[in-house]
C-alpha cells in the first residue's frame, strides 16, 4: 500500500529502479543457472553450444553418476560432510556454553568476555596458527579443519546478546526451585532460544562447508581434501583428474563434470538457504546493533 | 586500615571469592572449553608471533631457534616483493572502500522505496544468496562466466568480436575484485541498512511531505541522517579489516593474474612463510599487518567517538 503522502514515481525513475534491481538479480541468477544446466547437459549439448549450455536439450545425470561413482570426489564429499556436521556440533556446544556463562554477572565472567572480544581486534596470523596446528600434531588430520573454527566471535556475540535478554526473573525463580545452572541452560534458556541457536548453527555449518584455506594450509594428503579444494584444483585451476583418481574414465567433454562439482559445492547451501533467510535477518541485527 | 580496604573491596565485588565460587562454579565450568579454545587457537598463536624476531628453524622449534632482533623486519624493508604486496593491499583496500561501500547503501535505498512487498521479498531472496557461497565457488562462477572460455567470451566470439581477458588482466584486476565483492556481498551488506531504515519514524516523512519536501529532500534530510550511525559503524569495521582485503579471493586468483597485481600482505605471508619456508619473514609481515590493522580499527573508532557516534566497543550491559 502506498502511503498517501508518497508521490507516485515518474516512469523514468521507475524504469531506472527496475533496471538496477532487475539487472543485479539477473547477474546473480544467470551464472548459477548456466552452471546447473551445463552439469546436466550431454556431450552433444556442450559441443552444440560451444561450451556452456543455457538449457540442456538432452538432460542427463551422467556427470553426477561419474562423480558419485567413488574415487576422489566421493571421498571429498564424505570429508566435507563429516567436517561440517562434527564441526558444527562442537562449535555450537562451545559457543553456547561460553555465551551463556558470560551473559550473567558471574565469577570470571567479565575477564573471559574481554578475552573473547579481544579476538575481534586482532588475528594471530597465518604462520603462528600453522605452527600451533603442527605442534598439536593435527597436520593432515581432519581435526585441523574443525578445532580452529570451534568459536566464532561474531556468533558468540549474537548468542550472548540473545541470552542476556532472557528475563533474569525466570532464571531466578528456577534457581529458587533448586535448578542448577546446567539445568537452567538446558531446560529454560535453550528452549527459549531455539531459533537463534539454529541460525548460529547454520552460520557455523555454512562456514565449515565453505572453508577452503584451512584445508590448503593444513592438509597435504589429497585423500583428505574437502569439496572446496577439489573445486579449486579441478575446476578453477583446470587440472584434470586422472582416471584412477576419479575412479572412472574421464569424459570427452569435461565441462559437465566440472559443473557437477560446482553444483555439489552449491547444493547444501541452497538447501539450508530458505531457512537461513527466514531467520538470519533478526540474528544479524541483534548481534550487530546491540553487540 | 587493611581491614577497611578489604571491606571496601568486598563491598565493591559483593561476595567473598569462596562464596562466589560456590554460587558460580557451574558457570565457570561452562566457560572452560571456550577459554581453552581461546588459549590454544588464539592467545598462544598470538605469542607465537615471536618467531618474527627469530631466525626460526622448524626442526629447532620456537624454544631453540636463534633470536635475531629486528633483522626480519629489516629484511622485509629491503624486499621489493613486500613493498609490492603492501602497495597492492592499500590500493585494493582503497578501491574496495570507494567503490564497494556505497553500493549496498544505494541498493537499500532503492529496495526501501519499493512499495510492493512481494517484489521486495523476491529481490532480497536473490540478493542475499551469494553471501553464503564460498569464495572458491564465486571465483569459479566468475571464471566460467568471464574467463577465456567462459560464456560471455563465447558470446563475443559468436558475435565476431575479440574476447576480453577479464580474469587475467592485471591492470583491471582491482575492478574485477570489486565486481566479485559486489556480486557476493552487496546484497548481504544491504540487510543492515534496510533494518536501520525500518526504524525511521514514518511520521517524519509524512510531516516533511506535508511541508512540501520532495522525494530527494526527504532522502537527504531524513533517510540519510538516520543511517549515519550504521554507516559509521560499518565503515569502522571495514577499516579495521582493510588490510585483510579478502584473502581467499586473492590466493585463488594469484595464479591467473600474477603476483604483480594480486599479491597482498596475507598471500605474501603464506607464500614466503609456508610455501617458501622463510617462516620468520612471513611471520614478520603477518605481525606488521595485524598490528597496523588493530591500530587502524582503534583510530577509526576513536575518530567516530570524537564525531559523537557510538562506534564499536561500547558494549551495553557488558
Amino acid at each position: 500500500m502506498r502511503p498517501i503522502w508518497k508521490e507516485r514515481p515518474s516512469p523514468g525513475y521507475q524504469a531506472i529502479k527496475a533496471l538496477v534491481l532487475g539487472g543485479f538479480a539477473l547477474v546473480i541468477v544467470i551464472p548459477i543457472l548456466v552452471v546447473i544446466s551445463t552439469s546436466l547437459a550431454s556431450d552433444r549439448d556442450i559441443i552444440d553450444a560451444g561450451g556452456y549450455v543455457l538449457w540442456p536439450s538432452h538432460p542427463t545425470l551422467k556427470a553426477y553418476q561419474t562423480l558419485f561413482g567413488g574415487g576422489l570426489m566421493g571421498r571429498a564429499i564424505l570429508v566435507s560432510v563429516f567436517v561440517t556436521l562434527v564441526g558444527t556440533a562442537i562449535a555450537l556446544a562451545v559457543t553456547i556454553a561460553l555465551a551463556y556463562a558470560t551473559s550473567r554477572p558471574v565469577l570470571f565472567g567479565r575477564p573471559v568476555l574481554l578475552m573473547v572480544l579481544f579476538t575481534l581486534l586482532f588475528a594471530p596470523g597465518i604462520i603462528p596458527m600453522f605452527l600451533m596446528v603442527k605442534q598439536l600434531g593435527l597436520l593432515d588430520s581432519l581435526w585441523s579443519l574443525i578445532l580452529p573454527g570451534a568459536l566464532g566471535a561474531f556468533n558468540f556475540v549474537v548468542l550472548r546478546t540473545f541470552f542476556m535478554n532472557v528475563p533474569g526473573e525466570l532464571l531466578e525463580s528456577a534457581r529458587i526451585d533448586g535448578a542448577s545452572d546446567f539445568t537452567i541452560l538446558r531446560r529454560i534458556v535453550l528452549p527459549l532460544s531455539k531459533a537463534v541457536v539454529a541460525v548460529v548453527g547454520l552460520f557455523y555449518a555454512v562456514g565449515f562447508w565453505n572453508a577452503f584455506f584451512n584445508a590448503l594450509l593444513y592438509l597435504n594428503d589429497t585423500s583428505k581434501w574437502p569439496v572446496q579444494v577439489i573445486l579449486r584444483t579441478y575446476v578453477l585451476q583446470g587440472k584434470s583428474l586422472s582416471a584412477d583418481q576419479l575412479g572412472v574414465h574421464p569424459p570427452s567433454q569435461p565441462q559437465s563434470l566440472q559443473m557437477a562439482v560446482v553444483v555439489v559445492a552449491l547444493v547444501p547451501i541452497a538447501m539450508v538457504y530458505p531457512f537461513l533467510q527466514r531467520h538470519f535477518t533478526k540474528g544479524v541485527i541483534t548481534g550487530a546493533v546491540k553487540g | 586500615m587493611l581491614k577497611a580496604s578489604a571491606r571496601k573491596r568486598q563491598a565493591k565485588v559483593g561476595l567473598p571469592l569462596a562464596a562466589k565460587w560456590r554460587r558460580d562454579w557451574q558457570m565457570v565450568l561452562l566457560m572452560i572449553p571456550g577459554v581453552l579454545f581461546l588459549l590454544v587457537f588464539f592467545y598462544l598463536p598470538v605469542l607465537g608471533n615471536v618467531v618474527a624476531f627469530q631466525d626460526f628453524q622448524p626442526y629447532l622449534g620456537i624454544m631453540h631457534s636463534e633470536w635475531n632482533g629486528l633483522q626480519n623486519f629489516v629484511n622485509l624493508y629491503d624486499n621489493p616483493d613486500f613493498w609490492d604486496a603492501l602497495r597492492n593491499t592499500l590500493l585494493l583496500a582503497a578501491v574496495q572502500l570507494l567503490l564497494f561501500f556505497p553500493v549496498p547503501i544505494g541498493l537499500a535505498l532503492i529496495v526501501d522505496s519499493l512499495v510492493s512487498n512481494r517484489l521486495r521479498r523476491w529481490f532480497q531472496t536473490i540478493a542475499y544468496l551469494p553471501h553464503f557461497l564460498s569464495w572458491v565457488l564465486v571465483v569459479t562462477l566468475f571464471q566460467q562466466s568471464l574467463g577465456g572460455a567462459g560464456f560471455v567470451n563465447n558470446l563475443l566470439r559468436h558475435a565476431g568480436l575479440d574476447p576480453i581477458p577479464f580474469m587475467t588482466n592485471p591492470d583491471t584486476f582491482p575492478l574485477l575484485v570489486v565486481a566479485q565483492l559486489v556480486w557476493k556481498d552487496a546484497g548481504w551488506a544491504m540487510i543492515i541498512f534496510l533494518a536501520a531504515l525500518t526504524t525511521v519514524d514514518v511520521s517524519l516523512y509524512e510531516a516533511a511531505a506535508a511541508d512540501g519536501a520532495g522525494r530527494w529532500r526527504r532522502m537527504w534530510h531524513i533517510t540519510l541522517p538516520s543511517l549515519r550511525t550504521v554507516i559509521v559503524l560499518l565503515l569502522i569495521l571495514r577499516i579495521g579489516d582493510i588490510l585483510s582485503v579478502g584473502f581467499e579471493q586473492f590466493i585463488l586468483q594469484r595464479d591467473s593474474v600474477g603476483p604483480g597485481a594480486a599479491e597482498v600482505l596475507d598471500t605474501f605471508t603464506y607464500y614466503a612463510g609456508v610455501v617458501g619456508g622463510d617462516w620468520s619473514s612471513g611471520a614478520a609481515a603477518g605481525l606488521a599487518k595485524g598490528v597496523v590493522g588493530a591500530l587502524l580499527l582503534w583510530g577509526a573508532n576513536s575518530l567516530a567517538h570524537r564525531l559523537g557516534e557510538p562506534g564499536i566497543f561500547q558494549r551495553r550491559g557488558a
